[in-house]
């Protein structure tokens, strides 16, 4: 089922769809499937999601769920050789036109101008995007220059401004330092001031703070927190954090094996969680001050190998309510306004 | 001092564990690892990665040892079972083993740290550790028949190789693996069924304490409370004692009847846990807990933002270790005491031990109770 990627061309350019509420990021049908010598991995198996304008998408799920692959095929950086991917990628861009980025080449022009001058990506470990032989300012200059126009003065300016904007002490001292001389959170700093020195409208965060201690994971989420109040970015907040996802997100998406098995607004669906996975993943953690020794109540089992994914509802060998039904696969049902649940028991608004 | 965290308290504990005696003391313990430089490779300083370090860990109990990256809570585990050695302190252990051979000397706890080796192999039978990383601890060669065979070999114990072999198939079943795949290698098996390995290797020489260095970190959340009610299961069955490192205050707090936060290589607060979240007495503790973000859009905190991130061990601040990032230090009143005297670890009401100048001063925020659900 690969996909016929045309090159860049005006083909793919959808015209935009009327109304102010037009998400800036409209997944459809997502699927990125790997083939390997051991069988096909739906590491994306028909995902939907959409991302507001100025909003924070939280998107969760255990360990192969298939959050990096998401996030990557946004970007146009999954490796090409043994992948499929099909579905829509429909972006708002700056100049309001709308673009299916699943329609155009990842190497063309278009994609390039995208990647990272409008959809910046960040990563848990940040020295997978910085470059170790490069000093930190040379690098978000260089980002700079690739997207924008600015001659060289002009573009170290805003380096090291934008140093000072994620809160680097002496960024002037810091642009010339190489990234091993920096902490953990200050590269993931040095990163984010990299993402979003040339004013991306989408930020892809994944798993931006799974590698720091808590008390800078707080200094950086706070500061997520405030640039997105600044310049009006939507946040795709990739984490296993289900904490974080509270802190920051205003909607929230639970994949499980390929799929989106609950997605609604953050607050119902952390406090009436509908899905059997959600709420067995909040059931498996401790909760801070909870002060009693509560036996956990984590979901049994493991994760199904993602080559050989069950015939009907994929959670249905770990869930403590499986019934006949679930050998089939259910769709994603409306149990409350917004709350989208793959499960049977949210059928009848349950 | 009127008591010292060396005497510990009184027992409380779940009732279904039978909590007693110390069985660990740690006294003063220290480690310093030398900073070298130069071509000559000259000692040129010292982190001090532990520094006067004490701490009693009563049978039956779990003492949850907390704090960031780099604040020393691997090398305190590692210092007391003599993978390092120590710079100085004690390590205080009761041994049955030793006692019954009567190779205890005098009194009833040995001190790990000064035993020769022929000692020291004994004791470790008693005394196990659990490692982070299940597949740097595994033998990625051997199977796991051969991993759990191991240490009866080493130690000559365990009877015949029939006697070994049920032991093995006994162990499996204790952590949750299926016998049947005992002839497999540690890469056929998931990251949680890996830990759990690790657990049944630490277990299978009966250990009385068994230091747990963040257990369950390396695992996904579904896995990880798995793993924690399996340690909790075996604690009750097993009469173990637990030294629980990890730097996940939620899963600290659930596991632990003591908790020890440590900053820059010393211990800040020791207290028993409800005490500790409810109500902390070091700053450092507060902003901790503070940062914690907890999955429950209802439970609004004020988050302390601590400046920066820690300083280097190589070079620590002068006076309080914590005075350049603590929010109650610059006043006037407090800064020349904050950065010049270092606040020794003593009794702040009850079963609380402290280290800051001013904790009887401090009104300090802990974690609120969340609505039961
Ligand atoms: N290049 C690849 N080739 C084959 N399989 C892949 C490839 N990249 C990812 N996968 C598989 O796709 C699935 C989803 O992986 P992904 O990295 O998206 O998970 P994740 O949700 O980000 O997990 P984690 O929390 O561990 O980061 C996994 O089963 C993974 O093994
Ligand atoms: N063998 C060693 N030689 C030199 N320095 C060491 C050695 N082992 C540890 N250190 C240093 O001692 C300090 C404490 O390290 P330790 O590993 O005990 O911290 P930790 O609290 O376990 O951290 P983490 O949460 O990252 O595991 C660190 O500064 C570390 O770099
Ligand atoms: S001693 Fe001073 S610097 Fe240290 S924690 Fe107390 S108030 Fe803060
Ligand atoms: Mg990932
Ligand atoms: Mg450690």
């Amino acid at each position: 089922m690969a996909s016929d990627r045309s090159t860049d061309s005006a083909a793919a350019t959808v015209p935009a769809t009327s109304g102010r509420h037009a998400p800036l990021l409209e997944i459809r049908d997502l699927k990125t499937w790997f083939h390997t010598e051991r069988g096909t991995v739906r590491a994306v198996d028909g995902v939907d999601l959409a991302v507001g304008r100025n909003r924070t998408l939280g998107l969760v799920g255990e360990s192969g769920c298939g959050k990096t692959v998401t996030a990557l095929s946004i970007m146009g950086l999954v490796p090409p050789a043994t992948t499929a991917i099909s579905g829509n990628l429909l972006f708002r861009r700056k100049d309001g036109s709308e673009v299916d980025l699943a329609q155009i080449d990842p190497h063309s022009r278009t994609y390039r101008r995208i990647r990272g001058g409008e959809i910046a990506m960040i990563f848990q470990e940040p020295m997978t995007s910085l470059n170790p032989v490069y000093t930190i300012g040379n690098q978000i200059r260089e980002a700079i220059q690739l997207h924008q126009e600015k001659p060289a003065g002009e573009a170290r300016e805003r380096a090291v401004e934008m140093l000072r904007q994620v809160g680097i002490a002496d960024p002037e001292q810091r642009s010339v330092e190489y990234p091993h001389q920096l902490s953990g959170g200050m590269r993931q700093r040095a990163m984010i001031a990299m993402a979003l020195s040339c004013n991306p409208s989408l930020l892809v965060a994944d798993e931006p703070t799974t590698a720091l201690d808590v008390t800078i994971q707080a200094q950086i989420l706070e500061l997520m927190q405030r640039l997105q109040g600044e310049f009006g970015i939507s946040i795709i907040m990739i984490t296993h954090d289900l904490g974080v996802v509270v802190g920051m997100a205003d909607e929230v998406a639970v994949m499980y094996l390929g799929r989106v098995v609950e997605h609604g607004p953050m607050r119902p669906v952390f406090k009436a969680p509908r899905h059997p996975y959600t709420q067995g993943l909040l059931r498996s953690i401790p909760v801070l001050g909870a002060q009693v020794r509560q036996r956990l109540q984590p979901i049994e089992g493991l994760v199904p190998d993602p080559r050989a994914t069950p015939p009907g509802c994929r959670f249905a060998d770990r869930c403590p309510q499986v019934m006949e039904r679930c050998a089939d696969e259910p769709p994603l049902f409306e149990p409350a306004p917004s709350h989208l649940s793959r499960c049977w028991l949210s059928e009848a608004g349950g | 001092m009127i008591g010292s965290p060396a005497e510990g308290g009184a027992g409380g504990g779940a009732a279904a564990r039978t909590v007693g005696a110390p069985l660990l003391e740690v006294r003063n313990l220290k480690k310093y690892f030398p900073v070298e430089g130069g071509i000559l490779r000259r000692k040129v300083g010292e982190v001090k990665a532990v520094d006067d370090v004490s701490f009693t860990v009563r049978e039956g109990e779990t003492l949850g040892l907390v704090g960031e990256s780099g604040c020393g809570k691997t090398t305190v585990g590692r210092t007391i079972l003599r993978l390092e050695e120590p710079t100085a302190g004690q390590a205080l252990f009761r041994s049955e083993r030793l006692a019954d051979e009567g190779l205890a000397g005098e009194g009833t706890m040995v001190d790990l740290t000064t035993l020769d080796r022929e000692r020291l192999k004994r004791v470790r039978r008693e005394v196990q550790m659990i490692f982070q990383d299940p597949n740097s601890s595994l033998n990625p060669r051997m199977t796991v028949q051969q991993i759990l065979t191991e240490p009866f070999l080493i130690h000559g114990v365990g009877g015949s190789k029939e006697e070994i072999e049920e032991r093995v198939v006994t162990l499996m079943g204790q952590v949750g693996l299926r016998p049947e795949q005992r002839a497999r290698y540690p890469h056929q098996f998931s990251a949680g069924q890996r830990q759990r390995i690790g657990i049944a290797r630490a277990l299978a020489l009966n250990p009385k304490l068994v230091i747990a260095d963040e257990p369950v970190s390396a695992l996904d959340v579904s896995i990880q409370g798995q793993v924690l009610n399996l340690l909790e299961d075996l604690q009750v069955e097993l009469g173990l004692t637990y030294v629980f490192i990890a730097h996940d205050l939620s899963v600290v707090e659930h596991i632990s009847d003591w908790v020890a936060v440590m900053y820059l290589g010393r211990l800040v607060e020791l207290a028993r846990g409800e005490d500790l979240y409810r109500n902390p007495r070091h700053p450092y503790t507060e902003a901790l807990l503070s940062a914690v973000q907890v999955p429950d859009p209802d439970v609004q905190r004020k988050r302390i933002i601590l400046e920066g991130g820690v300083p280097s061990p190589a070079n620590p601040p002068s006076g309080c270790r914590f005075h350049t990032r603590c929010s109650y230090a610059p006043q006037a009143d407090r800064m020349p005491r904050c950065n010049t005297e270092v606040p020794e670890l003593h009794r702040a009401g009850g079963e609380q031990w402290v280290a800051c100048h001013f904790a009887a001063d401090l009104d300090l925020r802990g974690v609120e109770v969340p609505a039961t659900g």
